[in-house]
């Protein structure tokens, strides 16, 4: 960590639509090891919300315990927030979801907290498919409490000292995802912006539950020979099949990414522009895109990219009939509708 | 691109800007760390081994390094440098102690210096250590030359500029005050092994114009000035009017101000924007009152029964042309009454007393030729330096030519070719002191540029050589140190230990970091995360990083030299290393040769 503030230096840069630099939407300085994956996950999103031109203070951010946890407060600093306990922030994000719909909900979790203590969480809230950007930052170890290994180690990695391997088979958190109708199910890299930042932004507009599993290399206890989720492991390993990008609705398709594109169209008018790089992947098939990440784990490859998406697909809302006005909005009346209505609702179940 | 050779000592000397724009190269940030760390004596030795005159120029420098201040790239003004060094000067303790022994034994080669102003007195300052016998001849009775005549006391106060002059005398320059070189002829018929001539820019630019001649209340400017200086000069009329707008007129306007002047107009020809005079020197004139007057051009002086009258003018409007250039049309005719006018649009060398059949060419402006480099003109042994040189530049520039020349006649007296000349050289050292600390402070201090202090209007014009600036006060300079943005502290790169984690590119404030696939620059910087605004600026590109080949671009345009990125790195292939630049002057030369002889 560093013990000097960042300069806040705004004179010459650019400003998006709503006339906010990139440093409105920094948070406080980190705290965490220097060469931190998270730390570039978080420089990722902030540049995604920029981009997006989304007010920080729109958005809600959300986690659980764990060095991932700590990453909201380092950006977004005017977005709400809640650090909620170890594997819980799910619920959390469900509940604020339920009561206000209005707000981008991002939730930021590791592989200990979503895999381990909080796994019931995770598949939960897939399962509602609750609106929410759900980043998932896999080190493959517990770097908060020095380097035990984590339900995503992978067979045969080995601890950084100490000679000990690793037996246990691995939780893959997007193949879990797409088991339990997940829909939208991507996974990028912290040391490839050009591929996270726009999966960023299209999990963001995603309307329901968006999961980016991101490899995020832990610098102290797990960047060494015997890891598969170090910086020279992920980088040799990676295989970007499907090349995400969001389009805003005013903003004309480029030309140079027509070729293999497929495009879908949210309901605002805004696109999600799939580019394929292996022409016999299909993101839209569960069952193909389950067989095509696990062919290639075999083969020692981390499969990149958009993987799974599932555009028909209601979220929690559409599925429980709730009202377009956020619940934090209605006037009590309509909120708590009193004893006479409970009376007969409960009347015409019997 | 080609791997940046981060090892050539010009590639980081170009990243400290303000050492870059100054043309004696004084290590500005570490003199500024200096003051910050209260060492005021060297902060001064420091100054004086490049810039000779630190009190002097802390007052009247021209400051190429502040416009150039990487301060001004984020936010409005630049570090006050020209005032701290005037700050290590009045809180230095008495330096002389530390300035260089002058052998007893001489070595048997005398110089000539005609004029002791800046240039002649750096070259005596570089050439008495080396055991020279250095002749210094002035046409006044005090040394010092323009800077003692043409800067006003209320700028460069008499005793400041006596005390760095006596410096060097006290070296054992044998001066000769009131001795006036009327024959270059007669002078190289003298024992002398070789003759610098610093003689400045002596001669006013005449205005002539219908009734110039038919009134003696019609100056020009630097003879005034110097008039004044001696005391020949001692009021002047109510109503003045100063014709240009450059820093002599600026000088001129002040001091009519304080002879007597009441009502003081600087009559300029064309728009604010195209006056020659320097910003802050404009500022402080105008504080007191003075009226500029613009898109007045000069018509005819105006004499009745040979007594000045006024002066009338043309009122000018401007426009651009198609090409861009200024163009004006006349609108009407005006007249000002006046009791005085100064003329100050300009100076000139002049060698009326130089004979032109000895070797020494002049050009087609009748100035002569000098070798940019050497000093060294047509005629081996003779040397131009300060505004004699190149016309009239300013002190700074001087001493650099002075510091050049002593070099060229060092090796003349050692019969050594005068083109072979050392280069500069560059020191570069780890800064780090533990995990995150550093031996300069890398905390960015958002403050303002501090305001000088003035003495109040009305009291300063009660006597001619009350200085108007107070200098900085403790308070104002603790905070001033802490702008400077270290840029002799160097972001160096070792790509073979990057593991391109990005956290350098993320937390680097103003994003002048990029990891990108190698190519041209014209590609290159299409990739940048920041960009590039000064094309000029150095350009860092790394070697092929081990796990991509990709390299690391960095855009020293940017960097605010905060040092985030080397704390932020995990491997320490960000070091935060001081650059320093060694300069070689007349002594480093004799150093090398006896290097040299000995083996």
């Amino acid at each position: 960590m560093s013990f000097i503030k960042k300069p806040r230096i705004t004179k010459g840069l650019p400003q998006n639509g709503l006339g906010l630099s990139i440093v409105d939407y920094e948070g406080a300085m980190s705290t965490l090891c220097a060469g931190c994956g998270h730390d570039s996950v978080s420089a990722a999103i902030i540049q995604a919300y920029f981009e997006l031109e989304i007010e920080p203070h729109r958005v809600a951010k959300v986690s659980g315990i764990g060095c991932s946890s700590k990453t909201p407060t380092y950006f977004l600093r005017p977005a709400h927030g809640f650090n909620s306990v170890h594997g819980r922030m799910p619920s959390i994000v469900t509940g604020a979801n339920a009561a206000n719909r209005d707000l981008h909900y991002i939730g930021v979790s590791g592989d200990g907290d979503s895999l381990s203590i909080g796994l019931g969480q995770f598949c939960h809230a897939i399962r509602r498919n609750v609106n929410m950007l759900y980043v998932l930052e896999n080190n493959g170890v517990y770097g908060l409490t020095k380097g035990q290994f984590s339900a995503s180690t992978d067979v045969g990695s080995t601890a950084r000292k100490g000679g000990a391997v690793n037996q246990q088979p691995p939780i893959d958190p997007v193949l879990t995802a797409i088991n339990f109708g997940c829909t939208f199910a991507a996974r990028g890299f912290s040391g490839d912006k050009q591929n996270l930042v726009p999966l960023l932004k299209a999990a963001i507009q995603h309307p329901g539950f968006a999961l980016l599993d991101v490899i995020s290399p832990c610098v102290t206890f797990n960047d060494h020979e015997g890891s598969t989720k170090s910086y020279a492991y992920t980088r040799e390993s990676e295989r970007t099949t499907v090349y995400a990008d969001f389009v805003p609705r005013r903003e004309p398709i480029e030309t140079d990414l027509v070729q293999d594109v497929t495009t879908v169209t949210l309901h605002d008018g805004s696109r999600i522009v799939l580019r394929k790089v292996d022409d016999d992947y299909n993101p839209f098939d569960a069952n193909a895109a389950t067989a095509y990440i696990r062919d290639h784990q075999e083969q020692g490859e981390i499969v990149t990219g958009l993987l799974y998406m599932d555009e028909e697909a209601q979220d929690l809302h559409a599925m429980n009939n709730t009202p377009t006005t956020p619940l934090s909005a209605l006037e009590p009346s309509k909120l708590i509708p009193g004893a006479a209505n409970l009376a007969a609702l409960q009347k015409a179940w019997r | 691109m080609k791997p940046t050779d981060t090892s050539d000592p010009q590639y980081y000397h170009k990243v400290v800007d303000c050492q870059w724009g100054c043309p004696a190269h004084t290590d500005v940030p570490e003199y500024i760390r200096m003051i910050a760390q209260g060492r005021y004596t060297d902060a001064y030795l420091l100054n004086r081994r490049s810039n000779v005159f630190p009190a002097i120029l802390g007052r009247v420098c021209d400051r190429p390094c502040e416009p150039v201040c990487r301060r001004v790239r984020v936010e409005e003004e630049p570090v006050a440098i020209c005032r701290l060094k005037r700050v290590a000067a009045d809180l230095a303790d008495d330096i002389r102690p530390h300035l260089p022994a002058i052998p007893a034994k001489k070595n048997g080669k005398r110089i000539a210096c005609i004029g002791a102003g800046c240039a002649s007195l750096t070259v005596a300052n570089d050439l008495l250590p080396l055991g020279y016998e250095i002749v210094m001849f002035e046409q006044f009775d005090q040394a010092g030359g323009l800077m003692r005549t043409n800067i006003p006391a209320f700028r460069l106060p008499a005793p400041v500029l006596d005390d760095e002059i006596a410096m060097i005398v006290e070296l054992g320059v044998d001066l000769r005050l009131g001795h006036r070189i009327d024959s270059m002829a007669a002078l190289l018929e003298e024992d002398f092994d070789a003759v610098f001539v610093g003689t400045g820019a002596p001669r006013g630019k005449e205005l002539n114009l219908p009734g110039r001649q038919e009134s003696d209340r019609i100056h020009i400017g630097i003879d005034w000035l110097e008039s004044v200086a001696f005391e020949h000069t001692e009021k002047i009329g109510e109503r003045v009017l100063i014709i240009g707008v450059g820093n002599t007129a600026m000088d001129c306007c002040r001091t009519a101000l304080r002879l007597g002047g009441e009502s003081v107009k600087v009559m300029a020809r064309k728009p604010r924007g195209y006056f020659k005079a320097s910003p802050w020197e404009l500022e402080d004139a105008e504080e007191e009152k003075v009226e500029i007057i613009v898109n007045h051009s000069p018509k005819a002086f105006v004499v009745d029964g040979g007594q000045l009258k006024g002066m009338t003018f043309d009122h000018l409007e401007y426009h651009m042309d198609a090409d861009g250039n200024l163009q004006s049309t006349v609108i009407d005719e005006v007249f000002l009454a006046c009791d005085d006018v100064i003329l100050a649009i300009g100076q000139e060398n002049a060698f009326p007393w130089i004979e032109r059949d000895l070797g020494i060419v002049f050009d087609e402006w009748d100035v002569p030729k000098v070798d940019k480099v050497t000093f060294e003109s047509t005629r081996q042994g003779v040397y131009f330096g300060g505004d004699s040189a190149f016309g009239p530049e300013n002190i700074i520039w001087a001493v650099e030519h002075g510091h050049q020349a002593a070099i060229s006649i060092h090796k003349h007296c050692s019969s050594e070719p005068l083109d072979k000349r050392l280069p500069h050289g560059m020191n570069l050292l780890s800064t780090k002191m533990s995990i995150h600390e550093w031996s300069f402070s890398n905390d960015y201090d958002p403050s303002n540029r501090r305001q000088m202090r003035h003495v109040e209007l009305k009291q300063r014009f009660d006597e001619l050589n009350i200085e108007v600036e107070l200098g900085f006060s403790a308070e104002q300079f603790v905070t001033e140190v802490e702008r400077c943005l270290n840029c002799d502290i160097q972001t160096e790169f070792t790509a073979k230990l990057c593991i391109e984690c990005d956290a350098c590119i993320d937390v680097c404030p103003v994003r002048c970091l990029t990891i990108t696939q190698n190519g041209d620059k014209s590609d290159l910087v299409k990739r940048l995360s920041a960009p590039v605004t000064n094309q000029d600026a150095p350009f860092y590109v790394s070697d092929a990083l081990p796990q991509t080949s990709r390299v690391m671009v960095k855009d020293e345009n940017l960097c605010v030299h905060c040092a985030l990125c080397a704390e932020r790195c995990p491997t320490g292939a960000w070091d935060m290393r001081k650059s320093e630049l060694l300069i070689p002057y007349a002594i480093d030369e004799e150093v090398a040769a006896c290097k040299r002889k000995t083996g």
